[in-house]
C-alpha cells in the first residue's frame, strides 16, 4: 500500500524509575497514518502522546514495538518527518531566515538553493518582511510561524505537531490555525500527513480528520473517532458541539484505570489543585444556573478553562467525593452541597473529613504522625514510598498535592525548610 | 528582500566612511602590537640576559604588549581547554564522572604551585631559549583562567534546553554543526562573563610568573611583570608608579576594545530576555558593525566557515539513519581498568615521591601551617564581609550610586593588587609592625572586591516592588536589614565570598612573604612555607604543600561553601 506513510504497531514505552525499575508510559500502542490525514493524539497531560510524537520522530527509541515510516524502521530522526514545538524551540542567536535555513544546511544544499527554499517558505507561511528579525522581537503567535516555516521548508511527508497552539492567546492560536487549515486545504503545503498532539478538544475536532484518545498511566489508545465534517468547520454547528460532546463523554468514562473513590489507594497519582479552586468549583455548580450538575464542555467554555485544567478539578472533587462524574456530566453529591452552603472554618472541618476518609496518602500521613514518638516525619520517607509506584515527578507532584490538602484540612503541617511533616500548627 | 550589489558605488567619499577608516587603525593597531610583541620569541635566552630589564618608563609600553600577549595566548588555550574538556565531561557520561571532580580539585590547587612545579619542565622543552621560560609563564597564567571557564561551559551545556536539542536532532545537525550552532552559542554569554573574570584574575599570576626563580633556575621575562620585580629589588617607587599606570591603560584598552564589543555582540546569544535590562553598547562594536570595508573582508571568512560546519555527506538519499550500536557495558570495563590502572600508578608515584623526602614530621609542620593560614582567610572574610557588605548594599539599593560603583568595584578586582604590596610593605619597615597580622591583609586586598560587587548586583535586584512592601510598612533599621536586605544578598554575596576565599588562599603565597628591597617579611602560614620551599627548590616540600593547601580548599569548599550556597539558592531565591 503506497498510500500508507507511517505504521506504529505493538508499541509500548517505558522510563526508568528511580528504584531500578520501569515506569509504563505507553502500552499496546496501534497507529497508521495515510497520505492526506490530519490524526489527533487527544490525551490529559501526561499521557504519553507527547512522548509517542517523539518516538515517531526518532528522537528515542521505543522499549518495544515497532514504528515504520514508508516501510523502513524509524532508528534515528528521519529526514521526511518535522516537527513544531510546542515553546517553538527557535534558536534565540539566529535571524528568521536564518532559523529557516538550519534544517536545509543540515541537508547539505548549495546555498542558492537554501536561499530560494526558506525564502519561499517564509513567503507561504507570511512571514515576508521579517526575515532578518530575531525571534526575540517577534510575538507569539509570529515565532510560531517561524517554527512552522522551519518544519515545512525541509519538505517532510510527515508534520509532526506538539501542542504547537497552546503557548499562544486564543484569538491568535485561532488565526494560526485556520491559516494553516487553508494552505493544507489548499494543497499548497509541501506536507503528505499531519500527527497532531493536543489536549484541547475542540482544537482536534477543528483540525483534524481522525482522533485517538489517549488514557492516563499508562497511555493506551482508548477509542478513535473520526471526524467527517467539512472544512472550513464551524464551532456552533449542532454536529460540531455533539462530538465535542461525545469526546467528553468518552473521556469521562469510567475506564478500569480511572481511580475514583471507591479504588484509589496510597499510590494513586493525585492531581495538584487547590483548596480554593475546589471552593470556587462547588460554588460554582451550587448556584444558578447549574443548581448542583452541570455539562463539562458547557461548564469549560463558561469559566474558559480547557479542558486539561477543568478534568483535574472534576476527577479531585470525584475523589473527595464532593461531585460524580459520568457521561461528560458533572455532579454535586449530597456532601458537595453541604460544603457549598459552610462558612470558612466549617469547610475546613468538612474538608478534613472527606481528605482522612478518602484519601489514604493523607491517611497515612497522619497516622504514620501519630504512631511517632515526637509527631514528625521526614518528607523523604513518603517520598520513597511513592517512588517505588510512580514516576520521581508524579511522587513530587502526589506529595505535593496531599501537602497543601492537609494543610488547608489542618490535618498536619508541613516545615520546607527542614523538609519534615509534624501534627503541630503554630499557634 | 535587500540587494546586495558586488561593488561600492558612488565615489571614494563613499567608498571610506569614517567607520572604515576607524575600523582599519584599529586593526591595524592589532597587527602591529602582535608582530611587536612576538618578535622576541626565537632568541636566545642568553640575548635575553645580556639586556637585562631596567625600570626606563620607555620601555614599559613594549612589556606590556609582551605581557598582554601572554594573557591573550593563554585565554586562546583556555578556550581551547574548555571546549574540549567541558564537551566531553557534558555529552559523555562515562568521562563526567571522572572530569568534573577532577576540574573541581584543579581548581583548589594554588596556580603558584604550577609555576614552582612546571617551570622545569617547560624550560627544558625548548632549551636555551626563551620559548621554553614563555611556555612556563604562559602555562601558569593557563591555569589561572581555565578552570572557570570550563566550569561554566560546562554547566551551560547541561542546561542547553530540551527542546532545542530535540529540533537540532530533529533537523539532523550533525554533531560538529549543532555544537558551533546551539551549544557554543547557548553557553556564550555565561562564557565570557568568565573569560572576563579569568583576564582579571590573571593579572595577579602574570606578575609572579615572569620572574621565575626556583631553586637555581632563574629566568626573567621582559614584561610588566619583571619590571615590577625589579622595581621592588630596587626599592624605586617611582617605577612601581608607572607599572601600575601602566597596567591601568592596559586594562582599559582591552576592555574596551575586546570585552565590551564581545559582551555587546555576545547578547543576542541570552536565551532569555528580561524586559527593562538595557542591552550593553560597545562604540568598537558599533564602529566595526557599520563600516563596510570589515564587512567585506569578513564577508569571505564568514561564508568559509558556513562552508566548515555543513555536513560532509549529504545524507538526504538515505531514508534513516541508523543508530549507532553501542555496548555500553563493555565500555565501561575498559574505561574503569583504565582509570583503575591510571589512579593506582598516581598512588604508587605519589608514596614513592613522599616517602623519599619527607616524614611524617613535615606533614604535621605543614598541616599546622596550614591551619594558620586558614585562620587567616577566615578572619579576612569576616573582616570584609563586616566592611562591604553593609556598603554593598546601601551603593546596591540607590541607582544612580550603583552605576558609578559596580565597575569601579569590578576594576579594583581585576587590578592585580600585588603590585601594591611594595608600598604596604615598607610601611611595615618603616613602623617596625609585626608581619605575622600586618602582612595578612595583603591576602585579601584583590580579593574583596568580589564580595562588594556580588553584594551591590544582589541589592540592585531586589524587586522594586519588595522594597515598596517594606517602605509602606516602615521597616526600619536593623529589622529592615534582618527581613528584607540581608535575606535578599545572601546567594549573591555567598557567590562572591566563595571567590574571594580561593583568591586569598592563592594569594597567601605571594602575600605571606613579601620583600622590599633587602627587607624580608614573613607571617607564619602556608603560603610562606610553599614560597620558601620554591626558593629552595625542594620539589617534594612544594608538592606536599600545595597538595595539603589544596586539601584545605577542598575540604572548607564542600563541608562550608557549598551547603551554604544551596541553602541560600533554595532559600533566597528571588523570582
Amino acid at each position: 500500500m503506497s498510500s500508507l506513510l507511517l505504521d506504529i504497531h505493538g508499541l509500548r514505552h517505558t522510563f526508568p524509575k528511580a528504584d531500578g525499575g520501569d515506569l509504563l508510559v505507553l502500552d499496546g500502542i496501534e497507529l497508521e497514518v495515510t497520505q492526506g490525514q490530519i490524526v489527533g493524539l487527544l490525551g490529559r497531560t501526561g499521557s504519553g502522546k507527547s512522548t509517542l510524537l517523539r518516538l515517531i520522530a526518532g528522537l528515542a527509541q521505543p522499549s518495544d514495538g515497532s514504528v515504520t515510516y514508508l516501510g523502513q524502521p524509524v532508528l534515528g530522526p528521519a529526514p521526511g518527518i518535522a516537527m513544531v514545538f510546542q515553546g517553538f524551540a527557535l534558536f534565540p542567536w539566529l535571524t528568521v531566515l536564518e532559523n529557516v535555513q538550519l534544517g536545509l544546511e543540515a541537508l547539505g544544499l548549495p546555498e542558492p538553493e537554501i536561499r530560494k527554499r526558506a525564502l519561499a517558505a517564509i513567503d507561504l507561511i507570511g512571514l515576508d518582511g521579517y526575515e532578518s528579525a530575531y525571534p526575540r522581537e517577534l510575538s507569539g503567535g509570529m515565532r510560531q510561524r517561524v517554527g512552522f516555516a522551519r518544519a515545512l521548508v525541509v519538505h517532510p511527508n510527515i508534520l509532526l505537531m506538539d501542542e504547537p497552539f497552546s503557548a499562544l492567546d486564543v484569538l491568535t492560536a485561532e488565526t494560526l490555525r485556520t491559516d494553516f487549515l487553508e494552505l493544507w486545504g489548499d494543497g499548497k503545503l509541501p506536507i503528505k500527513g499531519v500527527i497532531l498532539v493536543t489536549h484541547n478538544i475542540e482544537e482536534a475536532v477543528l483540525m483534524c480528520d481522525r482522533i485517538l484518545l489517549f488514557s492516563n498511566n499508562p497511555g493506551r489508545i482508548i477509542r478513535e473517532i473520526g471526524v467527517d465534517l467539512r472544512q472550513p468547520r464551524n464551532r456552533l454547528d449542532p454536529q460540531f458541539r455533539e462530538l465535542v460532546e461525545k469526546i467528553y463523554v468518552a473521556m469521562t468514562a469510567r475506564t478500569p484505570n480511572a481511580p475514583t473513590g471507591r479504588q484509589i489507594t496510597i499510590n494513586t497519582v493525585l492531581p495538584r489543585v487547590s483548596a480554593n479552586l475546589f471552593s470556587g468549583l462547588i460554588e460554582t455548580l451550587a448556584a444558578e444556573p447549574y443548581r448542583g450538575k452541570a455539562d463539562l464542555p458547557v461548564l469549560a467554555d463558561e469559566l474558559h478553562l480547557e479542558a486539561d485544567e477543568l478534568f483535574p478539578v472534576a476527577e479531585a472533587m470525584q475523589m473527595f467525593h464532593f461531585a460524580e462524574v459520568e457521561g461528560g456530566d458533572i455532579k454535586l453529591t449530597d456532601i458537595g452541597k453541604q460544603f457549598a452552603e459552610l462558612g470558612t472554618d466549617d469547610r475546613k472541618k468538612l474538608f478534613q473529613k472527606q481528605l482522612l476518609a478518602y484519601i489514604p496518602l493523607a491517611t497515612h500521613i497522619r497516622r504514620v504522625l501519630q504512631e511517632r514518638a515526637n509527631h514528625v516525619a521526614p518528607k523523604s520517607r513518603f517520598l520513597d514510598e511513592l517512588e517505588d509506584h510512580m514516576s520521581t515527578e508524579d511522587a513530587e507532584h502526589t506529595l505535593r498535592a496531599v501537602t497543601a490538602w492537609g494543610r488547608y484540612a489542618e490535618a498536619f503541617a508541613y516545615d520546607d525548610d527542614t523538609g519534615m511533616f509534624s501534627l503541630e500548627n503554630p499557634s | 528582500m535587500r540587494v546586495f550589489v558586488p561593488i561600492s558605488v558612488g565615489g571614494w567619499v563613499r567608498l571610506f566612511s569614517r567607520w572604515d577608516i576607524l575600523a582599519v587603525l584599529l586593526i591595524l593597531g592589532l597587527l602591529v602590537f602582535l608582530g611587536e610583541a612576538s618578535r622576541h620569541l626565537f632568541e636566545p635566552l642568553a640575548d635575553l640576559q645580556r639586556t637585562p630589564p631596567s625600570l626606563d618608563p620607555a620601555n614599559l609600553p613594549e612589556y606590556a604588549a609582551r605581557t598582554t600577549l601572554r594573557m591573550f595566548i593563554a585565554m586562546a588555550l583556555s578556550l581551547l581547554f574548555t571546549f574540549t574538556y567541558a564537551t566531553l565531561a557534558a555529552k559523555n557520561k562515562q568521562a563526567e564522572r571522572i572530569l568534573v571532580p577532577l576540574l573541581d580539585i584543579l581548581q583548589s590547587v594554588p596556580i603558584l604551585g604550577f609555576i614552582s612545579v612546571t617551570v622545569v619542565f617547560f624550560m627544558a622543552l625548548a632549551p636555551g631559549r626563551v620559548l621554553g621560560a614563555e611556555f612556563a609563564a604562559i602555562f601558569a597564567i593557563f591555569t589561572s583562567q581555565a578552570w572557570n571557564m570550563a566550569f561554566s561551559f560546562y554547566q551551560s551545556l547541561r542546561t542547553v534546553p530540551t527542546e532545542l536539542t530535540e529540533a537540532s536532532r530533529c533537523f539532523r545537525l550533525s554533531p560538529w554543526m549543532s555544537f558551533w550552532r546551539v551549544d557554543v552559542p547557548f553557553a556564550m554569554p555565561q562564557l565570557i562573563w568568565n573569560m572576563m573574570m579569568s583576564m582579571s584574575g590573571s593579572w595577579f599570576f602574570v606578575v609572579a610568573s615572569e620572574a621565575i626563580s626556583v631553586g637555581n633556575t632563574t629566568v626573567t621575562l621582559p614584561g610588566v611583570g619583571s619590571y615590577i620585580a625589579l622595581a621592588i629589588e630596587q626599592q624605586n617607587l617611582k617605577a612601581v608608579g608607572w607599572a601600575i599606570g601602566t597596567m591601568l591603560v592596559v586594562i582599559l584598552v582591552y576592555d574596551q576594545i575586546l570585552f565590551r564589543p564581545l559582551v555587546a555582540w555576545a547578547d543576542r546569544f541570552r536565551f532569555e530576555q528580561e524586559p527593562g535590562v538595557v542591552a550593553p553598547q560597545s562604540w568598537v562594536l558599533n564602529i566595526l558593525r557599520r563600516s563596510r570595508i570589515v564587512d567585506r573582508v569578513t564577508r569571505p571568512f564568514a561564508v568559509l566557515w558556513r562552508r566548515l560546519l555543513l555536513p560532509r555527506h549529504p545524507d538526504n538519499v538515505e531514508a534513516v539513519r541508523r543508530a549507532p550500536r553501542t555496548r555500553p557495558g563493555w565500555i565501561t570495563f575498559q574505561l574503569g581498568l583504565i582509570v583503575f590502572a591510571l589512579t593506582a600508578f598516581a598512588l604508587w608515584q605519589a608514596l614513592r615521591f613522599f616517602t623519599e623526602g619527607i616524614t611524617l614530621a613535615d606533614v604535621g609542620t605543614v598541616l599546622l601551617l596550614g591551619l594558620a593560614t586558614l585562620i587567616r582567610v577566615i578572619v579576612l572574610i569576616a573582616l570584609a564581609t563586616v566592611v562591604w557588605v553593609p556598603i554593598g548594599v546601601w551603593v546596591g539599593t540607590r541607582p544612580y550610586a550603583a552605576i558609578v560603583v559596580q565597575p569601579i568595584a569590578q576594576f579594583l578586582a581585576a587590578f592585580p593588587a600585588n603590585v601594591l604590596f611594595p608600598i604596604v610593605v615598607s610601611g611595615i619597615v618603616a613602623w617596625q609592625l609585626n608581619p605575622n597580622i600586618w602582612l595578612s591583609p595583603l591576602m585579601i586586598l584583590g580579593t574583596q572586591w568580589y564580595i562588594l560587587f556580588n553584594v551591590i548586583a544582589g541589592a540592585s535586584a531586589i524587586p522594586a516592588e519588595l522594597r515598596a512592601v517594606g517602605a509602606s510598612f516602615r521597616v526600619r533599621g536593623w529589622l529592615w536589614w534582618r527581613r528584607i536586605a540581608l535575606p535578599a544578598v545572601l546567594p549573591y554575596y555567598v557567590t562572591g565570598a566563595i571567590t574571594a576565599s580561593g583568591g586569598s588562599w592563592n594569594a597567601s603565597i605571594v602575600a605571606e612573604v613579601a620583600s622590599w628591597g633587602n627587607h624580608h617579611l614573613e607571617a607564619k602560614g602556608l603560603g610562606a612555607y610553599i614560597a620558601q620551599q620554591t626558593d629552595a627548590g625542594d620539589f617534594h616540600r612544594i608538592v606536599l604543600g600545595i597538595a595539603v593547601m589544596s586539601l584545605y580548599v577542598v575540604v572548607i569548599n564542600r563541608v562550608f561553601w557549598r551547603p551554604l550556597y544551596g541553602y541560600a539558592e533554595r532559600k533566597f531565591r528571588l523570582d
